[in-house]
């Protein structure tokens, strides 16, 4: 088993932070994992996108030029990546800033108002982890016990109430994965 | 229709690529300004820092060069004295003059270098993401003094005017703020100055900018002005530390 | 061994120094490495440490010489352009046969270039750096684990041979997380105990000790004969060096190898998955990944190649420096291929996979 995949957004849409939790999940049930960010001088409203390698053998080159999965928070990351998903890959988009359909046979694309999900849970910061949900939800490739586990280890003391909301945003967004 | 502000000849059409609510396209607008008002742009030479100002020869609309981080002064003395018969400044960061370029702007200056110095002061390494800076205020945190600059381990912030100011060399040193519109007006003032006597070769000026980096600083702009205005301006204190043409034009 | 956690190379490698007795660190803030110095600025005063930003990284390597004089494990780290201005520290405490560890997360140059990973600086790094005659220990790590692991290591081999352990790692190494565990943290006694080690030649106080020698670290030598005989004690140490500390990889070696390949760091990693790819269509590649730069694995790639292998190709970000070392490994046997890429560019399994098939 071995999945590449992107995530992509604005800067501050939180993309990396949705390859930072898969990781640490996929590593926590014994998987190995890259994450390698794009860097750069304060990416000025750019976008930031992350490529993540889960794989059951030792990961080689942690470069991901075709991915598997793409998750895409707005829409130059359509633009950018949706060319280069694989033949039988799947999409996740942010339905909210990503208004054109990716026009590919091949790919299934899961389009869900995360924007608005997140602002109806009560804080559009939560955005990044509604997406984190659909991928739990469609794919299980990791258990949501185990970002659940890691959340309240890094936010249950410091950050009560947003715990609650990325909770709730995983939850919706496992719904919404699980019905694609 | 009256055309009453018109973008600066001095300065490119390329758009900047600084944050929103930095001060950078400020000085830069000021710079390019008082060039357009003296005629200069063509006999014109800048330098750029390595900082988040590391792209200015892309706005800067005259000869440009970039130097490696700090070196600015050398390379402005190499340029002038190469080229007598043009005029030359520099921009600079906090980091870039007075870390890692502190050797070369006081000899710069101590030699009074016949060249405009435009120094950026926000405090902060604002193009790597928010360090210390030889001008980041006591308890002030940043992503190197995570629990806040102390200045009994690493020392107070170094005042840059009040440093040079101690050399016989320099004809004219002046402190301004980008924190206010009736600040940046005098600003433009201290610019055109420093640039007019940069072209009468008359020798070294240097005009510090405090400024703003609401990105590291993680405020919104305006706020960003506010806390500049509370905590910066009682430590580096605005005025003129220096001005020869007094004496020599008897005013 | 504790557990895995999921972190930067750049913070890696700081949470290593520290476990591996590392109590002063000085360094000057530099693009794709300062988040090293961020977590050193952090995590130095909870142990008790010395953490100083310096003012440029010419002094921060002088601070390590000062600090290292006095026989304390003691880091910097920068990259590629900070590494340049470290150049006359380096060749310093070289002269003065001090240990030091020095980091550099490589990125594209010359100049000030951009801030994506390269490996332009292998020709700086392994033939000394700056001036006069010496060398360095290079360790090149390939993930996150090995530039973890890399950081007791070389404080080990600095103390060892008093020399400069320089750590070769580069922007995608110090920028991507990967799983590590770490070894246990020395303890404050240990710490002492290694400090202790160096007082024959260290400075240190020596009020208990009647027929002291005060201790002078220095580089100069104004009478030839004896800068002679200090320079071939070095040349000593470092064919001890070449006998016995050269490190490397071998991955998919065999005697049915159609080529071999010799990659280090990211570019090994990803010449690994391209042989992965190509053992699917039958096809055998060999690699030797050099984990030391220097000493380099010369024997063990003339060794892989006398097996009957008809081709050799080397796989650099640069425009090719480690291919000088290949070609004097096999004794220019055979003219040696490459594949580079400059610029802060990476090339791609896929590319690689192609280029390969081109040379088959
Ligand atoms: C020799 C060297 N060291 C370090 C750097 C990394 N670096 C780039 S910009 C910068 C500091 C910028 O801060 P400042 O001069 O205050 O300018 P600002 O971005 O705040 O305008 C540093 C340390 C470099 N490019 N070269
Ligand atoms: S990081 Fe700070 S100094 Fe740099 S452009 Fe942004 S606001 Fe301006
Ligand atoms: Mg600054």
């Amino acid at each position: 088993m071995k999945i590449e995949l992107i995530c992509s957004g604005f800067g501050g849409q939180g993309a990396l932070t949705i390859g930072k939790f898969l990781s640490l999940a996929a590593m926590k049930e014994g998987k190995d994992v890259s994450w390698l960010p794009s860097y750069g001088p304060e990416m000025r409203g750019g976008t930031a996108n992350v490529a993540v390698v889960i794989s059951d053998k030792q990961i080689a080159s942690p470069l991901v030029s075709h991915p598997d999965w793409l998750v895409a928070l707005n829409k130059p990351s359509v633009d950018k990546f949706g060319p280069m998903i694989k033949s039988g890959g799947l999409m996740i988009a942010n339905s909210d800033m990503c208004p054109d359909k990716l026009e590919r046979e091949n790919v299934e694309e899961i389009y869900a108002p995360m924007l608005s999900i997140a602002n109806e849970i009560g804080s559009a910061k939560v955005l990044n982890m509604v997406s984190l949900g659909v991928i739990i939800g469609k794919t299980g490739i990791v258990k949501f016990e185990t970002v659940e586990k890691d959340l309240k280890e890094i936010l249950g003391k410091k950050n009560p109430a947003l715990l609650e909301a990325n909770l709730k945003a995983i939850a919706k967004g496992i719904e919404i994965g699980g019905k694609s | 229709m009256e055309i009453i502000a018109t973008r600066p000849k001095s300065l490119t059409k390329a758009q900047f690529t600084y944050c929103p609510g930095c001060t950078h396209g400020i000085s830069h607008r000021l710079i390019a300004e008082a060039m357009d008002e003296l005629g200069m742009r063509n006999k014109t030479m800048g330098v750029c820092p390595v900082g988040c100002s590391v792209l200015a020869y892309n706005f800067f609309d005259c000869d440009m060069a970039e130097a490696a981080h700090g070196r600015a002064p050398a390379l402005a003395t190499g340029m002038k004295r190469a080229r007598p018969d043009m005029h030359v400044f520099t921009y600079q960061g906090d980091g870039d003059l007075l870390a890692i370029g502190t050797a070369e702007i006081v000899h710069a200056a101590n030699r009074g270098e016949h060249f405009s110095v435009f120094f950026v002061n926000n405090a902060i390494y604002g193009m790597t993401g928010g360090q210390m800076a030889p001008t980041t205020l006591p308890g002030m945190k940043t992503t190197t003094s995570p629990y806040g600059r102390d200045e009994k381990d690493i020392g107070y912030p170094i005042r840059a005017c009040e440093l040079l100011a101690t050399l016989e060399a320099p004809y004219y040193i002046e402190r301004v703020s980008l924190l206010s519109p009736q600040h940046v007006i005098k600003a433009k003032k201290a610019v055109y100055k420093a640039l007019k006597f940069n072209k009468e070769e008359r020798g070294f000026t240097f005009i510090e900018f405090v400024s703003t980096c609401p990105t590291n600083w993680g405020f919104e702009p305006m706020k960003a002005f506010e806390w500049a205005k509370e905590n910066m301006l009682p430590f580096f204190k605005l005025g003129v530390f220096k001005d020869k043409s007094i004496e020599e034009e008897g005013k | 061994m504790a557990d895995k956690v999921l972190m930067k190379g750049n913070e890696a490698i700081a949470e290593a120094a520290l476990r591996a007795g590392c109590r002063l660190y000085f360094a000057y803030p530099i693009t794709p490495q300062s988040e090293l110095i961020e977590y050193m600025s952090k995590m130095m005063p909870k142990v008790g440490g010395t953490f100083v930003q310096s003012e440029s990284e010419i002094a921060a390597i002088n601070m390590v010489y000062g600090a290292s004089g006095c026989g304390k494990r003691v880091m910097t780290s920068s990259s590629s352009p900070g590494i340049s201005l470290k150049q006359e520290g380096i060749s310093y405490i070289s002269g003065a046969s001090l240990p030091a560890v020095v980091v550099n997360v490589v990125r594209g140059g010359p100049g000030l270039g951009d801030i994506q990973p390269a490996q332009g600086d292998y020709y700086q790094a392994t033939r000394g750096g700056g001036h006069g005659d010496y060398r360095n220990i290079v360790l090149a790590p390939s993930t996150v684990q090995e530039f973890a692991d890399m950081a007791p290591l070389a404080f080990d081999l600095a103390d060892k041979y008093r020399i400069v352990v320089l750590i070769l790692s580069d922007g995608l190494i110090g920028q991507m997380m990967e799983p590590v565990e770490f070894q246990p943290a020395k303890t404050e006694e240990e710490i002492e105990k290694l400090g202790k080690q160096h007082e024959s030649w260290c400075m240190h106080p020596n009020e208990d000790e009647p027929n002291h020698h005060h201790h002078i670290i220095n580089s100069l030598e104004l009478d030839p004969n004896v800068l002679s005989d200090l320079v071939l004690n070095l040349e000593k140490k470092y064919i001890e060096i070449e006998k016995t500390e050269i490190r490397f990889e071998e991955y998919n070696i065999s005697p049915d190898n159609e080529i071999l390949c010799v990659a280090y760091g990211t570019a090994a990693r990803i010449t690994k998955s391209a042989i992965e790819e190509l053992k699917k269509e039958g096809k055998s590649i060999g690699l030797i990944r050099p984990i030391t730069l220097w000493p380099f694995p010369t024997e063990a790639i003339k060794q892989a190649f006398n097996q009957n292998v008809k081709k050799i190709l080397t796989l650099e970000l640069n425009l090719g420096q480690m291919i000088d070392d290949v070609r004097l490994a096999i004794e220019g046997k055979v003219p040696v291929d490459f594949i580079g890429r400059v610029g802060g560019l990476v090339f791609s399994p896929e590319e690689v996979k192609t280029k390969i098939e081109e040379i088959l």
